[in-house]
């Protein structure tokens, strides 16, 4: 192994600034040991002893001596190596104290400003602590995860509850809160209608509709589907009520859940028989004429919510029941053509569907049944009126959720139509942030290659459905229903009007034959 | 009235990050996390935490540990010998840095230390002797931490040595930390060769009645001033102890020239601590421990207390949890080295000298030493935003250490179990590395952070002692 050593007469360099330059030229190719000093009678014994002997050099403590070992073509590099980096004047990078450091923790989050609530989306193993930490901090919880266990559910809520704070979730997927859209939310006007519901996409429907009816949201809270078990108690639903209650600026109130327990409803709407507001009730599947009293207005649908609180809000009487679409179908039935199929991305649209479809005929199968409708065993096969919520955990189990992949819907509507005896192929499509970017680009071609497998059968297919959207959404309401009508599905204002048209369809084609 | 609906608050988002692009768009104030599963990811753990987050108990204690922390006035009053002075010193007793260790586990540099003490003390009369006693069981081993002592690298302390006191003036509590003796050949890292066994002796004869004459003669030397001078002279008192060895050398040259020594013996005394740009380092240590020995013991605080290292495990405690030690592997080091080593010659981490960072100086004080971040590569903008991410671990600053590079506020100091565990930030650490054999010496010198493990195992004990 060869060595070189090079004097550099008064230069001197801190010892930190050496053993930068010696660890440099160390890692340079072919070189085994390289060592910068200032030559003091010390520094070169070590050197001697580190077997990097210069021999006798003239040099003196103020004098930079290198020392380089390695193989002889790398010695005269690793030198001139050594120069420039001793001449260059390090240009400083840009200062990373300028920046504050990336919050790590929510606490370290607070160190930035005040804030009022965390929006917690971390697989739902983390969610409870990150939920917890956020409510000792004193901020109020939207817990998007799920798979949260009950258990802590009950104890964040508790939590909350003893510190006036209020837990959105777990698995809540929509709020509006002073006009911000959390999650999967629509972008709606701000106005004096105040919602709280158990589920997110009746949410979403209903925020929707209010806008698209000329009013506005003050605040749309989210619950969690879980929340008016007997278990929960309906902490959240409570909570959120008795905000809206005092809230300036909210004159309306909606509550939206799936039946609760007994006990919880008469919970739930006592706390509204006392809030002081007119206070619109949707319990999907409830007797809605027995919930109205006073200021209590029951409904049956999200529509009929929507329309009721925008009545109220415009200081006149609430109208309850939607009008039936009346509207001209194009569509040639034959006669084996009879049944309605739903495939629908939102679970709320789907229970609302099933609920009404069976108040016209007997032979409801869904995945998720209810009333009287009947458990389908092979949900990836439609019998009779068959309703799919295909954001059920068993399709979205290793996949996305279908109102953003639309696959596993669009693959559906063509297998379906190879059914001879399906007449109405019924979808929702929803808007809003969250959402697929451009739901037409994906449904158009779905809605063409089922309407081509139909017609090589000498069939027809309605395609019927409801776009949950507004203007102010990023997807372009408008576009969304000039290109779903273009490609001939039959668009109504609701999913409730949706689920109606599908069922005039298939009892007009009946009456024909 | 709910804060729900509070106008102009941020919301901080911890998660997906599309939904903090929708705040963002809507026009509101967003924080998004730059999250990761705390604790390891230990669900349980996480829990334990979070349940101490902001915990009403945890914060009052704490803010009665700071704020004794904060009070303490360690004062430098004297000399004397460890076995009469430390508080519980056996007779055959030895002390080590970090936390528990029998001497078959302990690193190279520590047993050679331990070799080199039990010739000090004459219990054996070669190094063979030495090292069966060792092994034999015979020689009582603690830590320094255990007799109110701290001492850097081996941090070997005899009976016969003599040691600093340090009183905290605050609560008349003492600290001790034995004396520095400079680089080379010296027992902390290890050597016990006839020079380091010559020093020690004229340390123990020559010095040691030397500074006691001068420290009476001076008086009580107050060192937060002292410390606080040479934070704005580039040290950071734990790698860099230039400045303030000069201000401690310039305190005490009057007295000794007032007192009635011989020129010869002060002259050699003083000559010693002018070679050695460390001696400050021990008095350094000995001043952090009287702070924060000032804030242990309050039920129920996430305080740090020690964070100290046996060359194999790295150990802290908390002012909370008494006298327990939470212990992980200790982590090698990232910097330089001397020429003709490297990483394979290192010894792990070393030393109760990480008592510094624990009260708010080394690697806390970077941001005005920027020297010492050169040890691995970095620039003055990095000393500074390594001090400031010592920020969101610590209770608070310590205005009694300002640092002019970061306009003069005080230093990030108090360091926070729970803040360290939810964020994941170890506490940075700038430190000496030992070479791994006995008696090599010094071979290089880095930054390292505390093990995040120890934090954990601390946490999960607080949480089972503060309960729901």
């Amino acid at each position: 192994m060869a060595m070189q050593y090079q004097i550099i007469p008064k230069a001197y360099r801190d010892s930190v600034a050496l053993m930068q330059l010696s660890s440099a030229l160390t890692q340079m190719p072919g070189i085994a040991q390289a060592s910068a000093v200032m030559a003091t009678p010390n520094n070169v014994e070590l050197l001697r002893e580190a077997g990097l002997d210069p021999g006798t050099v003239s040099a003196g403590p103020n004098d930079l001596l290198i020392v380089v070992q390695g193989e002889e073509a790398a010695l005269a590099p690793a030198l001139a190596e050594a120069q420039r980096r001793l001449s260059s004047q390090s240009a400083a990078p840009a200062s990373p104290a300028d920046e504050p450091m990336i919050a790590r923790s929510i606490v370290m989050a607070l160190e930035q400003g005040p804030a009022n609530l965390a929006l917690i989306s971390t697989p739902g193993e983390y969610a409870a602590a990150e939920a917890l930490k956020a409510l000792n901090v004193g901020l109020n919880v939207m817990l998007f995860s799920d798979n949260v266990s009950a258990a802590d559910e009950v104890m964040l809520k508790r939590h909350a509850q003893a510190r006036g704070l209020i837990v959105m979730g777990p698995d809540c997927g929509t709020a509006i809160i002073n006009g911000v859209p959390l999650a999967f939310a629509n972008v709606v006007q701000r106005g004096a209608i105040g919602c709280v519901a158990a589920s997110g996409t009746g949410l979403q429907e209903v925020t929707a509709l209010i806008d698209r009816l000329g009013q506005g949201i003050s605040q749309a809270i989210g619950t969690g589907g879980h929340d008016l078990s007997v278990e929960v108690g309906g902490i959240s639903m409570l909570q959120g009520l008795a905000d809206l209650a005092v809230a300036a600026d909210t004159e309306v109130i909606v509550l939206i859940s799936k039946p609760p327990a007994p006990a919880i409803a008469e919970r739930i709407l006592s706390a509204a028989r006392a809030c002081g507001k007119p206070v619109v009730v949707n319990f999907l599947g409830a007797d809605h004429r027995a919930l109205s009293g006073g200021n209590i207005h029951g409904v049956r649908t999200l529509e009929d919510a929507a329309r009721a609180a925008v009545a109220l809000a415009q200081g006149k009487a609430p109208q309850v029941e939607s009008r039936p679409a009346a509207q001209s179908v194009p569509v040639t039935l034959n006669k084996t053509q009879r049944y309605v199929r739903g495939l629908y991305s939102g679970g709320t649209f789907c229970f609302e569907a099933t609920l009404l479809l069976q108040e016209a005929f007997d032979d409801v199968w869904a995945n998720t049944p209810t009333g009287r409708a009947h458990r389908l065993e092979d949900v990836w096969s439609s019998r009779g009126h068959t309703l799919v919520d295909l954001g059920d955990d068993v399709f979205t189990r290793g996949r996305p959720h279908p109102m953003i992949d639309h696959r596993l819907r669009n693959e559906r509507m063509v297998r379906e139509a190879e059914d001879p005896e399906l007449a109405v192929i019924l979808l929702d499509v929803v808007l809003g942030f969250g959402s697929h970017p451009d739901p037409a680009a994906e449904i158009v071609p779905a809605i063409e290659a089922a309407r081509s497998r139909a017609a090589r059968d000498g069939r027809e297919i309605a395609f019927v459905g409801h776009i949950c959207g507004t203007h102010g959404d990023p997807q372009n309401l408008q576009q969304q229903t000039a290109r779903l009508s273009l490609a001939g599905m039959l668009l109504t204002e609701s999913n409730a009007q949706a689920v109606r048209l599908a069922h005039r369809i298939v009892a007009a084609a009946k009456a024909h034959r | 009235m709910s804060t729900l609906f509070l106008p102009g608050q941020a919301i901080i988002n911890v998660g997906l990050r599309s939904f903090a692009e929708t705040i963002d768009r809507a026009g509101a104030q967003v924080v998004q996390l730059e999250w990761q599963p705390p604790a390891g990811g230990d669900r349980a753990l996480g829990m334990q935490l979070a349940a101490l987050v902001n915990h009403p108990r945890v914060e009052q204690a704490n803010q009665r540990a700071y704020a004794a922390y904060l009070e303490a006035q360690p004062m430098l009053t004297g000399v004397a010998r460890a076995g009469e002075v430390l508080p519980a010193f056996g007779p055959r007793m030895l002390l080590h840095a970090g936390p528990p260790i029998a001497f078959e586990q302990m690193c190279g540099p520590m047993q050679g230390a331990i070799f080199g003490a039990i010739l000090h003390e004459g219990w054996a009369s070669d190094v063979n002797g030495a090292r069966q006693l060792a092994a034999s069981g015979k020689v009582a081993l603690a830590p320094c931490h255990h007799h109110g002592a701290v001492g850097p690298m081996a941090g070997v302390i005899s009976p016969s040595m003599p040691v600093w006191i340090v009183e905290n003036a605050a609560n008349g509590k003492r600290a001790f930390s034995n004396f520095n003796e400079g680089l080379g050949k010296v027992l902390r890292f290890g050597a016990h060769n006839r020079e380091v066994l010559e020093r020690l002796r004229w340390m123990a004869d020559a010095l040691a009645p030397v500074m006691s004459a001068v420290l009476a003669k001076h008086g009580p030397l107050e060192l937060k001033p002292l410390i606080a001078q040479a934070l704005h002279m580039g040290d950071e008192c734990h790698n860099r102890n230039a400045a303030a060895s000069s201000l401690l050398l310039k305190k005490l040259v009057p007295a000794a020239l007032m007192s009635n020594l011989p020129q010869s013996q002060l002259g050699e005394a003083l000559s010693f601590i002018a070679g050695n740009d460390h001696f400050f380092l021990n008095l350094s240590m000995a001043a952090c421990k009287a702070m924060l020995d000032a804030a242990h013991g309050l039920a129920g605080s996430s305080l740090v207390t020690a964070m100290a290292r046996n060359g194999v495990r790295f150990g802290i405690r908390l002012s909370g949890t008494g006298d327990e030690w939470f212990e992980a592997p200790a982590l090698p080091v990232d910097g330089l080295y001397f020429p003709g080593y490297g990483p394979q010659d290192a010894a792990a981490d070393l030393g109760d000298s990480a008592i510094t960072e624990t009260a708010g100086l080394g690697g806390f004080a970077m941001a005005g030493s920027p020297a010492i971040v050169q040890f691995v590569g970095g620039t003055p903008a990095q000393a500074i935003a390594n001090t400031l991410s010592m920020t969101h671990i610590t209770l608070g600053r310590n205005h009694a250490f300002t640092l002019p590079a970061i306009n003069f506020s005080g230093t990030p100091a108090g360091i926070d179990a729970r803040k360290v565990l939810d964020t994941g930030i170890g506490p940075i650490i700038n430190t000496g590395m030992a070479h791994r054999q006995a008696g090599v010496g010094q071979i290089g010198a880095g930054i390292t952070r505390a093990p995040l493990e120890c934090f954990a195992r601390a946490i999960a004990a607080l949480a089972a002692r503060v309960g729901p």
